[in-house]
């Protein structure tokens, strides 16, 4: 996995302001980030309405009823973030293989396929709903299991086209050069794909289920995930930065090893009330209570890199988002995880408001964050490879007002959330001893009845962020003549290390 | 250029990462492997009972030794008062898990905790003092499962359950379903949940 840096890069980052010549792969990229984008939309649309229906209960009942809302505000995020990262590594993978990217065809074929089988998923959860207790249901319906509804035949979709896409990135790499970054990447994807295939078998037994299930869903956000935006965020502060390549590399696997050395076993944190042996209480506990460590290196390593460059960047949008994510990636995963990881405390907060918390607050500040991050980073090349550092025309006010006004929705809607969580830990799980009487004792108490309104207060105020945002990805750049300014190039070596 | 000191070098770490990475997934198949052979249905380490539990009564008391709650496993109490085979019991769980996933309950509910906020937990529904006593259980639950709309109880809350189209049929495995999760020893979670009275209570 040596870099041969001798290899040179054709056609990328050659343009000139106003014309753009966009690789195979970048082309393909915008693809995804567009798609990606209609479905941020669409969470949001669905997180609106499901959370009105928290305070207008007949609101669209029996109609789009809460479920529904839910499942496509879930299936729209996870997806919308899957196509971050595709387009992702497809915007990368040509510049850090040094070549062209293998099938760009089939590559294109296979982003139509995909989002032809989403589309399709999403308006049978809309117009179907609900099927009678059959397996053939979840073969064409919906499974029924949280964050991975998709119906069977679209999880075969899924592996097929993953594994297209798989292919087409590893084989640019071997036609190419590898490099840290790249090897930890491919390696990464192997077990992000292999772990979805833990979701897709059905059994009665509701504690296999759900063991399997976390395997597909912990081991994604909590471990396959968090290596994969860390191998983007060393690409993007390479770029945006122009940081070193040796210490990126060195902190990815530092990152690496903290991540899977806790994050792995720190599964057990799900294992505490499923039926599972009470040794998890311990281990769980333990290992799970480690995972905010690589946290912390991550904002380290990113505040570390951004001030030994002095903020200077190439795209201010960029390097923001970034930092939003190594910051929102400590907060919402490590210290809102933290809060509720422990057995003696997870025991009365479980399955209440103060999950959802944590929900936002961790999918929003890691993964929202960097895949946003990253659209400014290709549309500053698509637009030319232009300015986009300080003194932007109109002030840069879009992005700096979107990212605000959706970090502050996102942090306002987990804070009341939080309230909310707590006041059932109290009410309804230690006080109330969690019957039925006491989960509707604590939905009616003021605390838990204002929070929800509160979250609708800052549920709007990150949608007006989020159309701020889409103005500024269709405007930003569009008449700008600068060139972008010149950061370090990553692969030199300083003469005299620091 | 000067080579870093070997902690911070970069061949150091990456293999301290292939190494921590393998470590650890080795022991959790290993955990697996136990894990599954523990909550396999009807295991020997009573955790994840056999389908035909729900032919007894299910109770949960606090457990002195474990110093948490735990399911009592009673004496027979069959469901719908028939007593079944333990094939026909698992066929009747398996009819109800279904019911569970097809009609999308996880993204209202939570089981065991997981899924959803908006109604609910469905860990230990089988035993909620909602329903009265034991008498009326089956038939309130029946009731409620195949028309909800009508029956609806929202505590002031004005949140429904919709009306998902479950028949007689699916209703009662949805209740051999819940009967026997509330007989999965979940480690003490709910914590305090004092059930129905039942038998002599
Ligand atoms: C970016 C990383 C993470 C994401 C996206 C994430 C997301 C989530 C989500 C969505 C849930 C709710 C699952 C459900 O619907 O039942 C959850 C649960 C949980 N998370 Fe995380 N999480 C992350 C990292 C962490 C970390 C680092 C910790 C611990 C330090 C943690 C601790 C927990 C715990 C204890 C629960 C269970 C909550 C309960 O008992 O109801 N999470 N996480
Ligand atoms: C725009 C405003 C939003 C509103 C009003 C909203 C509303 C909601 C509602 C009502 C739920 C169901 C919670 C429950 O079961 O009680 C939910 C769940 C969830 N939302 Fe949002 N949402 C919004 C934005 C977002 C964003 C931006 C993200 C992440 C990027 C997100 C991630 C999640 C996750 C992970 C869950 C599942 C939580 C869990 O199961 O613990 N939402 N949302
Ligand atoms: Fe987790």
């Amino acid at each position: 996995m040596a870099i041969s840096a001798e290899i040179p890069l054709t056609g990328i980052d050659a343009a000139s302001p106003g014309e753009s010549t966009l690789s195979a792969g970048q082309k393909l990229a915008l693809k995804y980030f567009v798609a990606a984008m209609v479905l941020f939309a669409a969470q949001t649309v669905f997180g609106l309405l499901a959370g009105l229906q928290f305070i207008y209960p007949d609101f669209l009942f029996g109609v789009l009823d809460f479920n529904v809302n839910r499942m496509v505000h879930l299936n729209a995020m996870i997806v919308w973030m899957l196509y971050g990262f595709m387009g992702s590594i497809y915007w990368l993978v040509e510049d850090e293989a040094g070549t062209e990217l293998v099938g760009p065809k089939l590559a294109n074929i296979n982003f139509w396929v995909l989002t032809a089988a989403v589309t399709v998923v999403v308006l049978v959860y809309l117009i179907v709903q609900v099927g009678d207790g059959t397996r053939a249901s979840i073969w064409l319906i919906n499974e029924g299991r949280e964050y991975i509804e998709a119906p069977r035949w679209a999880d075969i979709g899924i592996v097929v086209c993953t594994s297209v896409f798989f292919c087409n990135i590893a084989a640019t790499f071997m036609k190419g050069r590898w490099s840290g970054i790249s090897g930890t990447l491919v390696l990464d994807l192997i077990a992000l794909a292999g772990l979805y295939l833990a979701g897709m078998f059905y059994t009665t037994n509701l504690s296999v289920d759900q063991y399997w299930w976390w395997w597909v869903v912990h081991l994604w956000v909590e471990a396959t995930w968090e290596v994969l935006v860390g191998c983007i965020m060393a690409w993007g502060l390479m770029k945006t930065l122009g940081a070193r390549r040796r210490i990126v590399t060195t902190w990815l696997y530092i990152e690496v090893a903290l991540m899977f050395g806790s994050g792995i076993l720190g599964l057990g944190h799900h294992y505490f009330w499923i039926g599972t042996p009470e040794y998890w209480l311990g281990l769980g506990g333990f290992f799970s209570a480690l995972e905010p460590i690589p946290l912390v290196a991550m904002v380290v390593h990113a505040v570390y890199d951004a001030g030994t460059h002095g903020f200077k960047s190439n795209n201010h949008p960029a390097l923001a988002w970034l930092i939003a994510h190594a910051f929102g990636n400590f907060l919402g995963a490590g210290v809102w995880g933290f809060m509720q990881t422990l057995p003696q405390i997870n025991l009365y907060t479980h399955g209440t408001q103060w999950a959802a918390s944590h929900g936002h607050l961790a999918f929003f500040g890691a993964y929202a964050t960097i895949n946003i991050a990253f659209i400014y980073i290709a549309l500053q090349h698509w637009r030319g490879n232009v300015w986009m550092s300080g003194g932007l025309p109109d002030g840069g006010w879009k992005w700096k007002w979107s990212l605000g006004l959706q970090c502050v929705g996102v942090m306002g809607m987990t804070v009341a959330m939080l309230i909310a969580g707590y006041e059932q830990a109290f009410v309804e799980r230690a006080a109330g001893g969690s019957t039925w009487g006491a989960f509707f004792d604590a939905q009616t108490r003021p605390w838990f009845v204002q929070a929800m309104q509160w979250r609708m207060v800052f549920g709007v105020v990150t949608a007006a962020g989020m159309a701020i945002l889409f103005w500024d990805l269709l405007t930003i750049g569009r008449d700008e003549t600068r060139p972008a300014k010149q950061v370090p190039d990553p692969e030199a070596e300083p003469a005299a290390a620091g | 250029m000067t080579d870093p000191v070997w902690w911070a070098s970069e061949n150091f770490w990456r293999k301290t990462a292939i190494f921590v990475t393998a470590f650890m997934f080795v022991i959790l198949i290993f955990l697996t492997f136990h894990s599954m052979s523990v909550i396999l249905a009807g295991s020997e380490a009573e955790r994840v009972p056999a389908y035909s539990v729900i032919n007894h009564r299910v109770d949960y008391r606090f457990d002195n030794e474990r110093g948490m709650f735990r399911p009592v496993i009673g004496e027979e109490a069959p469901l719908f008062g028939t007593v079944h085979t333990e094939a026909e019991a698992r066929a009747l769980v398996d009819l109800g898990k279904l019911t569970v996933q097809a009609k999308n309950c996880m993204n209202c509910h939570t089981l065991y905790g997981n899924g959803a906020y908006y109604a609910p937990d469905l860990t230990k529904a089988w035993l909620d003092p909602g329903w009265g006593n034991e008498q009326s259980r089956e038939t309130l639950m029946l009731m409620f499962l195949t028309d909800p709309v009508t029956n609806a109880r929202t505590y002031g809350t004005g949140r429904r359950m919709p009306d998902l189209g479950v028949t007689e049929e699916e209703a009662r495995g949805v209740i051999a379903f819940l009967k026997w999760m509330s007989a999965v020893d979940t480690n003490g979670f709910p914590y305090g949940f004092t059930p129905l009275p039942q038998g002599g209570d």
